[in-house]
């Protein structure tokens, strides 16, 4: 067993992929100077497309439209159950459809800074300027998008932005997205020109030559594991906030396919950012599966607070107002209840840690509509909310018009991912990573709204884009079968790792340990970080997997429907991947977006960002498991928004 | 680039409906609101037994000699019987291809058994059947009077009130009536959604009508065997 | 609480299956169903058993994931999804049966996972606007009214779960077909394709081995979305006017 605190620090990594000159134009050139592979050509071609939520739904559609032959995974039994389904909010445009001053530079600067400049320029100008044409393609799709009387789109602002660019479909925006990507991916699949294996997960990655050329997947029904070949493969399988057990993410969201592509040569970027959302509705008990998050929406017209006193136990309504503390009315009198996300849930832990917590465990604060009921009457509240209303009774049993929500931060979205260039390939040839899955465009921090953008930016418009320039550059190399040397090793690697699971025969379940790497991760790599809980839980993860492989029981075998045998053998990537997270943020001394650091933080307990000694994206190589990872950094640039100071109060 | 994907030569009319179940459900309703139409003339018909055998009886000559002279003796009543057979027919083929058709489609039961949905709607199959039974017998009884007690041939009066002299005629018609309300209850309501005259706001006076139609009819038919029985009619 | 289930136990597609009893302790009101299920699994596996193989995911309501026929309805007693419904449904000492979706076109696959895929291809036959990714024009090119908007959506929010099919005695896709016809016909950007859409969706539906509609209301029932049962009759409307219109 060997732990790891230190690292070394390997060649400095650099984006080659875009052009130079005015920001507005990259994008164009990019194209432009991009090769394209013949029509007539493009049907040689195979891709494989890991994943079919709004990335890889919307990019197996599109390379099918252009006449490539995509083969496509999920785990599960249908593309349409992929987890963007869940996102509920909406999705940012540059329309200006309000006047309201919005544009693609406004909507480019509000996500550098929202992402507290820890994301590349040039990647975050031509998301906003494809913002635009998202909106166009999902309305040609048929998603019912609101409209207002007049048949024309309604938007919204969200997450404290001062423009309205949020289009959505009431609560339901991802469903409503997503489903428009399935459907466009079905009518491919009806054609033949996607070969769809659903209930089929990617369990490693086959590098031949130095370049990504198949994935080593098995089928979930039969157990059977199989290759399959390609000329790219690129992976959209979501994030990773599973590795907290207790998180937003659906319960099968996992990073097996990125940490085993990692593993195979792609680097991680920046794995220890990840967003936790203030308004999820707290856990119940030692039960709790997963986290159930309440619209962000509801801090606008909701006041939040806990009781002054430290283990009052009162039911809300017999604490008189003078003995309640609103604490984000308090500490940031200008936004109050609106501050970002990453502010908010920072807050709420406070408060919590503090002995004023609410709820079983006292792990929870007030969201009170009364204020808000009394100004505009319960039936325009109603009319608001009503839908997440409803949802919060459903799961609590306790209705918010009579007494206040209980809310609680949660774990719900990664911003680190696989290492991309500006074409979105890994620093593997030949593999891709988009949406969730590549470190994508947000930097520190994630905007409200914005992963739905990003998703449906990176699979409708820029990777169909940018892949036909690798493979017009890189005609098939011999073609690559399971004969081929590397392809029977990995394979007899994943199939060695299957039945070492089963042989184990241990007394505890996949879930105990899920949990307790979950625990130790929520602990010294949640809201809030420090150089000496980063340690321990450096020291502590080594020893969990330990006792892992001794104690692990997985039961019935590996040809079979095994759903213990799926959980185990992801929790085996948590096991690695979680390891990474805490080095990174152990390395990362300074706090941005997310990330919060105790030892970096201003007078007033803000975040303190240190850009002269961290403005880049880490970008880690991984060497072997539990031996210290390569750090490579990508210095970023800012030449059109210039860092400040987050400044909410 | 192979971008279309559906094809484009498309079955005849008859054949898209005969092969589909939504088809086949349009056949159903046709034939049913057809039948349905006869049945209110039928009952309309039925009541006149009130006002006497001659009546009745110079009904019954109508009937055979509907549309004379452009038509020869008993056409019109051929015209109409065939309507009907082929009505029957459709009705009866099209409900059994698509019973087997359900049947073979949930092919597992639940172990935990509740009981679902309205009683008119569980009984349309074998209400179904008791009403086609019904027919054959209705017809051998009424109409080739094969198996009726007085058997006068032109005298559906006399017949009318020797079929509802017995306990067993008066038993199988009652019976009969109240499968054949059910059967409309359900039936009518469901024939508007299959030809798709339903919606949410109609729903109301759709089911409205149906009950109405199915009482009516139920009362008007029953009317006869009660009036016969308590001797009101003799 | 304590409780007994009977559960629906099938090593694979081929294997006999039987309902098979078990008792779990120490249930909380709070849990939902599928914790409960995680609770019975847990147990089973430290006793070297097969846990209970069920489908699930988002644990939100949204994927359509989840698919269980508790005590003879689909997703349980109240109107939701399986994973959103929680043991404050039940009492103490309840004996619980818990069984897959039967359909005929969902053929059980282990314990309580069916096989979906019928739907899937419903879609592929037709539920989707042609709209290839760049073609698009202005999205404010074409306005919607906006009850056609709202309508549009009413039905989008199928989350194809497949209770309806679970629910109805004829093992029926009506509604989820209905469900997909209403959302895009009504649109203008889905009008040119309206005819065979539906068309070919309801006979890909048929093709399927659904069984035919009998109106037993069931489906809208069991819809946790609420699907309306009209959907059904307005679809019925729909294709008979592409069977009209339809060019041979």
């Amino acid at each position: 067993m060997s732990t790891y605190t230190e690292y070394t620090t390997g060649e400095p990594l650099a984006d080659t992929k875009a052009p130079a000159g005015p920001i507005a134009e990259r994008w164009d050139r990019r194209r432009f100077e991009a090769k394209l592979v013949n029509p007539a050509n493009r049907r040689k071609h195979t891709v494989i497309v890991v994943g079919t939520g709004l990335a890889g739904g919307a990019a197996g559609a599109t390379l099918a439209e252009q006449g490539y032959h995509v083969v496509q995974f999920c785990y599960s039994d249908s593309p349409r159950r992929a987890h963007s389904i869940a996102a509920q909010g909406g999705i940012n445009a540059a329309k200006n459809y309000r006047n309201d001053g919005d544009s693609v530079h406004r909507l480019f600067y509000d996500t550098v800074k929202g992402g507290d400049f820890r994301a590349r320029e040039s990647n975050v100008h031509r998301l906003a300027q494809i913002s635009v044409e998202i909106i166009d393609q999902c309305v040609a799709q048929g998603v019912p998008f609101a409209r207002e009387y007049g048949g024309l789109l309604d938007t919204r602002s969200f997450g404290g932005v001062q423009v309205s660019r949020t289009f959505y479909a009431r609560g339901q925006t991802g469903q409503q997205l997503l489903l428009g990507a399935y459907q466009a991916l079905s009518r491919q699949i009806a054609a033949g020109n996607v070969e769809m294996h659903a209930r089929t997960e990617m369990l490693d990655l086959i590098v031949v030559d130095g370049r990504a050329r198949g994935i080593v997947a098995r089928d979930l029904v039969t157990g059977e594991i199989s290759t399959h070949f390609a000329d790219a493969v690129v992976l959209a399988t979501g994030g990773y906030g599973n590795v907290f057990y207790l998180s937003t993410n659906a319960m099968n969201s996992n990073a097996t396919a990125v940490w085993r592509a990692h593993r195979r040569g792609a680097y991680f970027g920046n794995p220890c950012f990840t967003q936790i959302h203030p308004t999820c509705i707290p856990r119940t008990g030692d039960h709790q599966s997963k986290l159930t998050l309440m619209s962000e929406s509801l801090r606008n017209d909701g006041r939040i607070w806990v009781p002054k006193a430290k283990g009052d136990t009162r039911p809300a309504a017999d604490i008189p107002e003078d003995e309640r503390d609103y604490y984000l009315e308090r500490i940031y009198p200008s936004f109050g209840n609106l501050v970002p996300r990453d502010i908010a849930s920072r807050a709420a832990k406070n408060v919590c840690d503090e002995g004023r917590g609410v709820g079983p465990g006292g792990q929870g604060v007030y969201l009170d509509f009364a204020d808000a009921i009394r100004r505009m009457g319960k039936d325009k509240v109603a009319e608001k909310y009503g839908n997440l209303f409803d949802m919060y009774e459903r799961i609590t049993a306790e209705n918010p018009y009579e007494v206040p929500m209980r809310i609680y931060p949660a774990v719900h979205y990664t911003m680190g991912g696989l290492w991309v260039d500006y074409d979105l390939q890994t620093t593997v040839p030949g593999l891709f990573a988009i949406g969730e899955a590549n470190f994508s465009d947000h930097g520190a921090n994630r905007l409200g709204a914005s992963a739905l953008m990003q998703g449906l930016a990176d699979g409708y418009f820029v990777l169909p884009s940018t892949i036909n320039d690798y493979l017009a550059r890189n005609p098939q190399a011999g073609d690559v079968d399971d004969t081929h040397p590397e392809a029977v090793s990995v394979l007899r690697e994943t199939r060695e790792r299957i039945e070492r699971l089963l042989a184990v025969d241990g007394d505890r379940t996949p879930d105990s340990f899920h949990r307790e790497i979950g625990e130790l991760m929520w602990e010294y790599c949640g809201m809030a970080r420090t150089d000496a809980g980063l340690r321990k839980a450096l020291a502590r993860i080594p020893e969990i997997r330990e006792e892992f492989w001794r104690r692990i029981k997985v039961p019935g075998t590996g040809a079979e429907l095994n759903q213990s045998l799926e959980k185990a053998n992801r929790i085996v990537d948590y096991l690695e991947l979680a390891e990474l997270m805490c080095l990174d943020a152990l390395h990362r001394a300074e706090s941005c977006g997310g990330h919060f650091r105790e030892e970096s933080q201003t007078p007033d307990g803000e975040a303190a960002r240190r850009d002269e000694a961290f403005s880049y994206a880490a970008a880690w190589e991984f060497v072997g498991t539990g031996t210290a990872p390569v750090l490579h950094k990508e210095d970023l640039v800012f030449e059109y928004v210039h860092p400040t100071q987050r400044s909410y109060a | 680039m192979a971008l279309a994907t559906r094809t484009d030569r498309r079955p005849s009319i008859t054949r898209t409906l005969w092969d589909s179940t939504v088809g086949k459900k349009t056949v159903m309703a046709v034939s049913g609101l057809i039948m349905l139409a006869y049945l209110v003339v039928h009952m309309l018909g039925n009541v006149k037994v009130f006002f006497g055998a001659d009546e009745f009886n110079a009904y019954g000559h109508w009937l055979r000699h509907m549309g004379e002279p452009f038509l020869h003796s008993h056409w019109g009543l051929w015209a109409a019987r065939i309507v009907l057979l082929a009505s029957v027919v459709a009705h009866a083929v099209s409900a059994y291809q698509l019973s087997r058709r359900d049947i073979k489609a949930r092919p597992v039961k639940y172990a935990h058994k509740r009981r679902r949905a309205g009683y008119a709607t569980r009984t349309m199959r074998w209400g179904g059947v008791i009403v086609g039974l019904f027919i054959v017998w209705h017809i051998l009884d009424l109409t080739t009077l094969t198996v009726n007690e007085r058997a006068w041939a032109g005298h559906p009066y006399e017949n009318v009130l020797a079929t509802f002299s017995t306990w067993y005629g008066n038993t199988i018609y009652i019976v009969a009536m109240a499968a054949v309300a059910l059967h409309v209850r359900h039936g009518f309501w469901s024939a508007a959604q299959t030809l798709g005259v339903g919606n949410a706001r109609r729903d109301k006076a759709l089911k409205f009508l149906a009950n109405a139609l199915a009482l009516v009819l139920f009362a008007g038919f029953v009317s006869v065997p009660v009036a016969v029985m308590t001797g009101v009619v003799s | 609480m304590k409780l007994t289930l009977r559960v629906w136990r099938q090593k694979n597609a081929d294997a006999p299956g039987t309902m098979a009893t078990y008792e779990v302790d120490g249930i909380s009101q709070d849990m939902s169903f599928l914790e409960m299920l995680d609770t019975l699994n847990e147990d089973l596996i430290l006793r070297g058993e097969d846990p209970v193989a069920f489908d699930h995911d988002c644990r939100e309501g949204i994927c359509g994931a989840c698919s269980l026929v508790i005590n003879g309805d689909a997703h349980g007693p109240e109107r939701t999804t399986t994973c959103q419904l929680h043991m404050r449904s039940f009492a103490d000492g309840d004996t619980i049966d818990v069984e897959p979706w039967r359909a005929a076109a969902f053929p059980v696959v282990k314990d309580l996972v069916v096989d979906r895929g019928a739907f899937d291809r419903i879609i592929q036959a037709g539920g989707y606007i042609t709209a290839p990714t760049g073609s698009a024009p202005e999205a404010h090119a074409t306005a919607v009214p906006k009850a056609a908007a709202d309508h549009a959506f009413e039905h989008a929010e199928c989350i194809g779960c497949g209770a309806c099919v679970a629910a109805c005695p004829n093992g029926s896709a009506m509604l989820f077909t209905s469900a997909k016809v209403n959302h895009l016909g009504v649109l203008p950007q889905g009008s040119p394709e309206r005819e065979t859409r539906v068309l070919d969706m309801v006979a890909r539906m048929d093709e399927e081995g659904f069984g035919g509609c009998t109106l037993t209301g069931e489906c809208a029932t069991a819809c946790p979305k609420g699907i309306p049962l009209p959907s059904i009759a307005a679809m019925n409307k729909e294709w008979l006017r592409a069977t009209r219109k339809a060019k041979r």
